[in-house]
């Protein structure tokens, strides 16, 4: 539209602005109060609000790492979104190109299956997918419930779904031509999804990692059950704050600030990636 | 054609061979290690400010056991967010701790899952009898008749704390032994622009502590002798509604604190912006706030008339931790004498003093530190004036639906709605019909 | 946080069968490669996913209670009692999910709603550069990267009754209110939670407009242009026309990712949700786990997924009618 024959008419100029003023302001607010707050000294935070702080200190950026092992479930976090994200994007890519490249049996059976799962109340398979893991561990003594390995698994699982979906989508997009002559030049099929289909998927493959990586990073439900004092991740271990015996609003904000900075500064930093490999694979 | 297909399996392989090692990366929870005996695992219960406060507290003393016993104690301290939901995942799977806190309410509750060790004559008989527990604690492990499910670790009561200098202010020379004092104090309180009351009306567990105290005052139980939800006794419905009247009728508790659940009540007390508050063993609590212990007075909870004693005129519920054994460990030795150890003389000591409880056994209540005037408030609450929740299976969603029912009264008083006999009782029908038909 | 998304699978016949001979050639690898590539997503998905579900359905039909958790094997079989009582809406329990469920329903369907329409409107406005657009599209995306309990407890921050931000602004600075009004509790817990759902996901909704909008050819609004069709014009022939297929993926998705969210109204309310903001995830949570009765628990999670198949399928059903045409 920007270089369409007629410039935009003042009502629509008028009308942008004002939206998206207001909008930004809705999105900044709590943004605002976050990093405000995270500099404030405690009484502040206690009393009645204020939207500048009487003093700014970096001391609840020194405390928050000593009042919850934060290092600790920050390592955590960091092994076990790592681990899912690795796993669950190659899983994804293995599974997709079959889906993308090959006509067989039961494959709509299986790409409706996969999506269904997303339908499910997670209450509904929490207690199970326990008793599951604990069966698992007693029988192989692989332990998975309490571990981080139960943890991986479980997560990779949640953000498989869309990422398979998406990279369906992504891969239909890469031109056939091109892994044809792959395989006339003599690579198997597998050479040719690793030489020419993943390398022009690089968007999707990176806009799947970004989601399943925050999926990981931010879930609270499953992690509050099923890991204990030394494997915890950051979502839970969050909640420490709060529970103590006065409520460290200030560092419960710089707490969330440090959590929140990798995976946001991640997101912003691979956006483009994001819209363009939801551009070619998911909406198209 | 087979080289491709060997690679095929290959990668898919591999990827899933890197996806498992990833995958094992964790470390186990160690709950039923056979290869490790002279390990234990034990869940404890956030009692400190903080959770790295509990482990400061506790961590010397497991290493004391250790060394006396050759045993090593790996402590997780839980928060009691999480700590309900991880014992009822633990008892689900078999998997578990050796060795767990337990609020002492849920005594009954997880003794009918059948997942904790029965303190039998036997068992009590090791770690030195069940007569060196004080009797009131001892009525908290589990249901009558029953093999206790624990044994009592730290008992706490509630008591009525003051601040010397608003009291003061306001012309009161002592603090108030009955609600209808409470109420005139309160309008001379308000008058020096300070709150009155603190309350926590969103926590369901402090809701269930108050009401349950007031339904004995008003001589109502929440359950028949028989052990049946009967929460609409015209009594319960009175005691409820005197609750929730002190924010709805008598504004004595400050409509903010309906939502006050992450005891915000509290600060507000330590911080001088309010004159009173009903709490358990706050001691350690209000210094980790910066209170001085000379600027609060502590009482024992105001009853209706006359002086605290037992029957109508309780004034506190038997609070406290218990300590309990998953039948389903491995070290059952080893957990037994580690329950012994905590229990011990010396432990009980050094522990109740650190976190400004009472101590259960007999023996170590008489030391001195717990003989200040604040500690005899609790110790002698406990022991004359203080009553066990009940002590039925469905004791838990028993909290959990007159807690909530409370709660949203609280919400309609702080609205500005009218709190009537009948909404509450509305309220406390609905609460029991939603206990378990046993 | 999961999302949801189907597609289907409609593409892949005609090129497939152009290579209709080299495919004989290879028979055993053709047909055994594909399974061998699904093999880890299906082992993982049966694991964590569709075998709990069996045993989660199975759970249903058992009194499953304190009493039997320990071994929940020898739990009685209760045949369909904990539907019967899930449904049964003159009772307490049935009536408490019913109106759980409806709660859901309004939350659910205003929250996409305007999700949906914020990030649209977002999205069209900003289609066009500008300058600090840029900026302005990160910074749009943040509350979405946000993790949940991060931005969520940073609303209950701003929500308190005393020393909130909403209050302080509403109450003392704007004096909208005559006292300061609840958020947490009681009746406005609702907005509280609908405010906070709109905030974390319409970000969502934009980002996926966003990359629809770039599919949108050019010349379709050239074309427009030449036509006489003025900006406004053009949003509503062309861009919106144009986005119906997304739409229909974006508000799927919204749909059963606010409908399911269980992460929000856990971290905003604690385990005792107010009634007017008595989201069904956490009331079958409650159900289950505070109440400890996961029979039932398990029966309402099995009627909230046949609802949900239900809705889905009508709805895909519904919206793939109008879609045919663009799938070429």
């Amino acid at each position: 539209m920007s270089d369409s024959p007629m410039a935009p008419p003042r009502s629509f100029l008028w009308s942008r602005r004002i939206f998206l003023t207001l909008l930004t302001g809705f999105v900044l607010v709590p943004v605002y109060v976050m990093v405000s707050s995270s500099l404030k000294p405690l009484a502040d935070v206690t009393g009645t609000f204020r939207w500048l702080p009487s003093g700014l200190t970096l001391r609840p950026y020194v405390d928050i790492w000593s009042t919850v092992p934060l290092a600790t479930y920050f390592v955590n976090s960091l092994i076990v979104a790592g681990a899912a994200t690795i796993c669950s994007v190659m899983i994804a890519v293995f599974a997709a190109y079959a889906v993308s490249r090959y006509d067989f049996r039961g494959k709509r059976v299986f790409t409706v299956t996969v999506l269904s799962t997303q339908m499910f109340p997670g209450i509904l398979f929490l207690l199970p997918l326990f008793l599951i893991y604990v069966n698992i561990g007693n029988a192989t003594g692989i332990a998975l419930f309490g571990s981080r390995g139960g943890l991986i698994l479980t997560y990779l699982t949640f953000s498989l779904p869309f990422s398979i979906w998406m990279l369906i989508g992504y891969f239909d997009s890469v031109p056939r031509e091109l892994d044809e002559a792959a395989l006339v030049d003599g690579c198997g099929p597998l050479g040719a999804l690793l030489r020419i289909v993943v390398p022009a998927a690089i968007p999707g493959i990176v806009a799947v990692a970004v989601y399943a990586f925050m999926t990981a990073w931010g879930e609270v439900l499953f992690a509050s059950v099923m890991t204990d004092d030394t494997t915890r991740t950051l979502a839970v271990g969050l909640q420490g704050y709060s529970t103590l015996n006065d409520v460290y609003w200030n560092q419960i904000m710089a707490a969330s600030l440090v959590v929140s900075v990798p995976v946001v500064a991640g997101f912003l930093l691979l956006q483009r990636y994001l819209v363009a490999g939801l551009t070619a694979g998911a909406v198209k | 054609m087979r080289s491709i297909r060997a690679a095929a399996v290959g990668a898919v392989t591999m990827s899933l061979a890197l996806a498992a090692t990833a995958c094992g990366g964790g470390s186990s929870s160690g709950g039923g290690a056979d290869g490790s005996p002279k390990t234990l695992t034990y869940w404890a219960s956030n009692q400190g400010a903080s959770i790295a406060v509990d482990k400061k507290v506790l961590q010397p003393e497991l290493d004391k056991f250790e060394k006396q016993t050759g045993i090593k104690v790996q402590l997780e301290v839980v928060p009691w967010s999480d700590l309900l939901n991880r014992i009822l995942t633990a008892t689900t799977s078999g998997q578990g701790p050796d060795v767990l806190n337990i609020g002492n309410t849920w005594s009954a509750s997880l003794q009918a899952t059948g997942a904790l060790l029965p303190w039998d004559a036997k068992n009590f008989a090791e770690i030195g009898g069940k007569d060196r527990f004080v009797g009131s604690a001892l009525g908290s492990t589990g249901a009558p008749g029953k093999d206790p499910a624990a044994v009592p670790l730290y008992s706490m009561a509630y008591a009525l704390y003051y601040n010397k200098q608003i009291l003061a202010d306001a012309g009161i020379s002592k603090p108030p032994a009955t609600w209808d004092e409470l109420i005139a104090d309160g309008k001379k309180i308000k008058a020096t622009g300070k709150s009155v009351l603190g309350a926590e009306g969103a926590n369901v567990s402090e809701n269930i502590h108050h009401v349950f105290v007031l339904a004995q005052q008003h001589g109502a139980h929440f359950f028949t002798p028989d052990g049946k939800p009967d929460f609409t006794d015209p009594k319960v419905v009175d005691a409820v509604k005197q609750y929730v009247d002190l924010m709805a009728e008598e504004q004595v508790i400050p409509a903010g604190d309906a939502e006050y659940a992450q005891n915000q009540s509290v600060s507000d007390f330590a911080k001088g912006r309010q004159a009173m508050l009903l709490w358990q063993s706050a001691a350690a609590n209000l210094k980790s706030q910066g209170m001085s212990e000379d600027a609060y007075g502590i009482a024992p909870v105001p009853v209706r008339s006359g002086t605290p004693g037992t029957g109508a005129q309780t004034n506190s519920m038997v609070a406290g931790i218990n300590i309990a054994v998953f039948k389903s460990s491995h070290h059952l030795d080893g957990a037994t004498k580690f329950v012994k150890f905590m229990t011990g003389d010396d432990e009980q000591k050094i522990l109740n003093a650190a976190y400004s409880t009472i101590p259960p056994v007999r023996t170590a209540q008489g030391d001195a530190a717990f003989s200040t005037p604040s500690n005899a408030v609790l110790k002698n609450t406990l022991a004359t004036s203080a009553a066990a929740l009940p002590q039925v299976a469905a004791e838990s969603q028993f909290e959990t639906a007159v807690g909530t029912a409370v709660k949203e009264l609280f919400a309609d008083a702080a609205a500005g709605r009218t709190v009537t006999t009948d909404s509450v009782k509305a309220k406390l029908e609905k609460a029991q019909q939603q206990m378990p038909a046993a | 946080m999961t999302t949801t998304a189907f597609k289907e699978p409609v593409r892949e016949t005609s090129p497939a069968a152009t290579r209709e001979p080299r495919r004989r050639t290879g028979r055993i690898r053709r047909t055994s490669l594909p399974y061998l590539l699904l093999l880890p997503a299906l082992l993982l998905e049966l694991l964590v996913h569709l075998v709990p579900m069996v045993i989660g359905i199975v759970m249903s039909f058992k009194e499953l209670t304190q009493f039997y958790i320990r071994d929940w094997g020898s739990a009685p079989w209760s045949g369909l009692g904990n539907y019967k009582v899930s449904v049964d809406f003159d009772a307490p329990v049935g009536e408490a999910l019913l109106h759980s469920f409806f709660v859901t329903v309004g939350f659910t369907l205003l929250s996409v709603g305007l999700c949906w329409l914020i990030g649209t409107a977002a999205a069209v406005f900003m289609q066009d550069t500008f300058r600090g657009r840029g900026l302005l599209r990160a910074l749009f995306l943040v509350p979405y990267a946000l993790p949940v309990y991060a931005a969520v407890i940073t609303w209950v921050f701003m929500f308190q009754h005393d020393n909130g931000l909403v209050n302080h602004v509403l109450h003392d600075q704007l004096h909208l209110t005559g006292k300061p009004s609840f958020w947490l509790i009681g009746d406005n817990s609702f907005y509280a939670l609908l405010t906070v759902s709109v905030w974390k996901g319409w970000p969502f909704a934009f980002l996926i407009v966003t990359a629809g909008l770039q599919n949108i050819p050019r010349e379709l609004y050239e074309a427009a242009a030449l036509d006489g069709a003025g900006t406004w014009q053009q949003i509503r022939r062309i861009t919106l026309p144009s986005l119906r297929p997304v739409n229909q993926v974006l508000v799927l998705v919204l749909f059963l990712w606010t409908f399911n969210d269980f992460n929000t109204p856990y971290v905003l309310f604690g385990k005792a949700a107010p009634e007017a903001a008595d989201l069904v995830s956490v009331h079958i949570y409650q159900a289950s786990f505070v109440t400890w009765n996961f029979g039932t628990g398990s029966a309402m999670s099995v009627l909230l997924l046949l609802f949900l198949l239900v809705v889905t399928g009508g709805y895909l059903l519904l919206t793939s009618r109008g879609r045919r045409a663009f799938d070429v």
